[in-house]
């Protein structure tokens, strides 16, 4: 029942307990705790809106791509460092990645200046960060599986028989 | 129901005069202007077809793969086709000789009737049907013959009913389970009885199971799988609705060889092959699309929970419809025909939604509701339509 509902969320937060409990064919009661459970496991983080920020006014933002080669601590490994880095704020995403180098951030902004100001005053200088490569980010085409442009979509026929 | 007279009337012929022109034309004027209009009116899956499969046909066309087909279809297509039938419901039926692919199950059906049928055979179906049904029949200078069915049974037919229609002009069946308009299913034991009857008759039974991957309780039986019926049986299947395939036109007819053979003379001269992009994007969904048919089977599934028991609470008594995307309430406590209350909906409340009556005279005092259409417009059509009752209730 718990993945029946995750997938429900997951896809629209919006959903009423109500409404899952009709889908799942549990009570709403039940639904309730299975959230409140989920929430307390950790397993539902946190219910967000996926955002087009481009096409709101005002609050410009910048996103870049940094991969950053790291030499990993003796005990902690890349943990100790990542767990450094995923503390700033601007940091919406961070990952440990196999291939040339180890940690991939994804960091939003609201300036160009200020995401130099982070790689140059804030990043390069935390121990063990060896190299970075910042990439801006020109367009958004997809995120978190949602076209940012194009959403109008195909008409369907009204009436079909 | 011709229009005005015309000097051009005398040029059209008896058969076309003898299908009526459909029961929702008005419907279509109506909706020309209107706005914010939610359509739970629709036949189709609300998704796109999975873009793996649309790139399988891009790709054929960037490698010029834009000739005819072989008449039967692609020999791998037939090949795949055979081989699912295998796998889902353990029946055997070669690739060659024995299955047709067709522009959707739409051509399939009037292939059947037309290779059947003599003037006068009659058919027996059940009402409500699906619009094509007495059509093809009627087209094929056949007649239809309905059995009534209803909600009591959750419009699902009895093998007695059916014999007690049978004549010495009947040839054949036509059954279409899970059901557009009704989303009824068959029991197995229900179908086995059927079976019982088409054989000891010696009637063809053409069996349309497009909606078959949509069954939401237990599997679908194929009726081609009961024992002993294969001589009986034109099973027609295809990729429309599992895969969210409807523009792409492409389906398939599977029968013993004479049939099909006859059936395959009627396809060449008529339509040559099924479009070779389509075929191809045919043979992606099998080869890979299960995947998207479950997630999206899943996905109806809760849509469908979510509109019957809204019906249901809203006063529009609703039974629980196992197959297709259709939910099929009774309008009767707001006293109305379906096509006055599709027509005040539409207008008063901007829902569209299809008469029950144009699938039938048993459809009367019910309204086609196809539940393939986001969550939100499902609540908000039902808060509408709560309202609209509220107004109209007897």
């Amino acid at each position: 029942m718990l993945k029946d509902i995750l997938k429900i969320l997951e896809n629209d937060a919006h959903a009423s307990e109500k409404q899952i409990a009709t889908m799942v064919g549990v009570s709403a009661a039940e639904v309730t705790n299975v959230i409140k459970q989920a929430e307390k496991d950790r397993i539902i983080l946190k219910y967000k809106t996926v955002v087009n920020w481009d096409k709101a006014d005002g609050d410009e933002q910048v996103w870049a791509l940094i991969e950053v080669k790291v030499k990993p601590e003796p005990e902690a490994g890349f943990d100790a460092i990542a767990s450094r880095v995923a503390r700033y704020e601007q940091v919406r995403s961070l990952y440990l990645a196999s291939g040339t180098y180890d940690l991939l951030l994804v960091v939003v902004d609201k300036s160009e200046h200020k995401v130099a100001d982070f790689v140059s005053q804030n990043l390069a200088h935390i121990d063990g960060v060896q190299a970075t490569v910042t990439h801006f980010v020109l367009k958004r085409y997809k995120d978190d599986g949602e076209l940012l442009d194009g959403g109008e979509g195909v008409k369907r026929q009204q009436v079909v028989l | 129901m011709t229009a005005k007279k015309s000097p051009l009337d005398k040029f059209i012929s008896k058969r076309a005069n003898n299908v009526s022109p459909s029961g929702i034309r008005k419907f279509f004027d109506l909706l020309q202007d209107m706005e914010n209009v939610i359509s739970l009116g629709v036949g189709e899956p609300d998704y796109a077809t999975p873009w793996h499969i649309s790139e399988a046909a891009v790709k054929s066309l960037e490698k010029g793969y834009t000739m005819y087909t072989s008449n039967s279809g692609i020999l791998e297509l037939r090949n795949l086709t055979s081989q699912y039938l295998k796998d889902k419901y353990g029946i055997s039926y070669k690739p060659e000789g024995e299955i047709l692919i067709t522009v959707g199950v739409s051509e399939a059906l009037d292939l059947a009737m037309r290779a059947i049928l003599n003037p006068g055979d009659e058919v027996i179906m059940t009402d409500p049907h699906y619009v094509a049904y007495d059509a093809s029949v009627i087209l094929a200078e056949g007649k239809p013959v309905m059995v009534r069915t209803s909600a009591k049974n959750n419009f699902a037919v009895e093998a007695k009913d059916i014999e007690a229609k049978i004549t010495a002009k009947t040839k054949a069946i036509l059954i279409g389970f899970p059901s557009n308009p009704t989303g009824a299913v068959m029991t197995r034991q229900k179908l086995l009885d059927l079976a019982a009857v088409a054989k000891k008759h010696n009637l063809m039974v053409i069996s349309d199971e497009i909606y078959a991957r949509l069954t939401y309780e237990g599997e679908h039986t194929c009726f081609a799988s009961l024992p002993g019926v294969k001589n009986n049986t034109i099973l027609l299947g295809g990729f429309s609705k599992a895969y969210a395939m409807t523009g792409w036109r492409v389906g398939y007819a599977v029968a013993p060889p004479e049939i099909i053979a006859a059936m395959t003379k009627i396809h060449q001269y008529t339509i040559m092959c099924a479009p070779t992009p389509a075929q191809v994007a045919a043979i992606e969904a099998l080869k890979t699309g299960e995947p998207d048919v479950v997630e999206m089977v899943e996905d109806y599934n809760r849509r469908r929970k979510v509109i019957v028991k809204g019906f249901n609470d809203i006063g529009l008594p609703c039974f629980e419809p196992k197959g297709a995307f259709y939910a099929f309430p009774s309008i009767t406590p707001t006293g109305m025909t379906s096509e006055r209350f599709s027509e005040a909906l539409l207008k008063e409340e901007k829902v569209a939604v299809v008469p029950g009556s144009a699938f039938g005279k048993c459809g009367e005092g019910f309204i086609r509701c196809c539940y393939a259409t986001s969550l939100a417009d499902i609540e908000e059509a039902l808060n509408r339509m709560e309202r609209f009752v509220k107004k109209h209730k007897k």
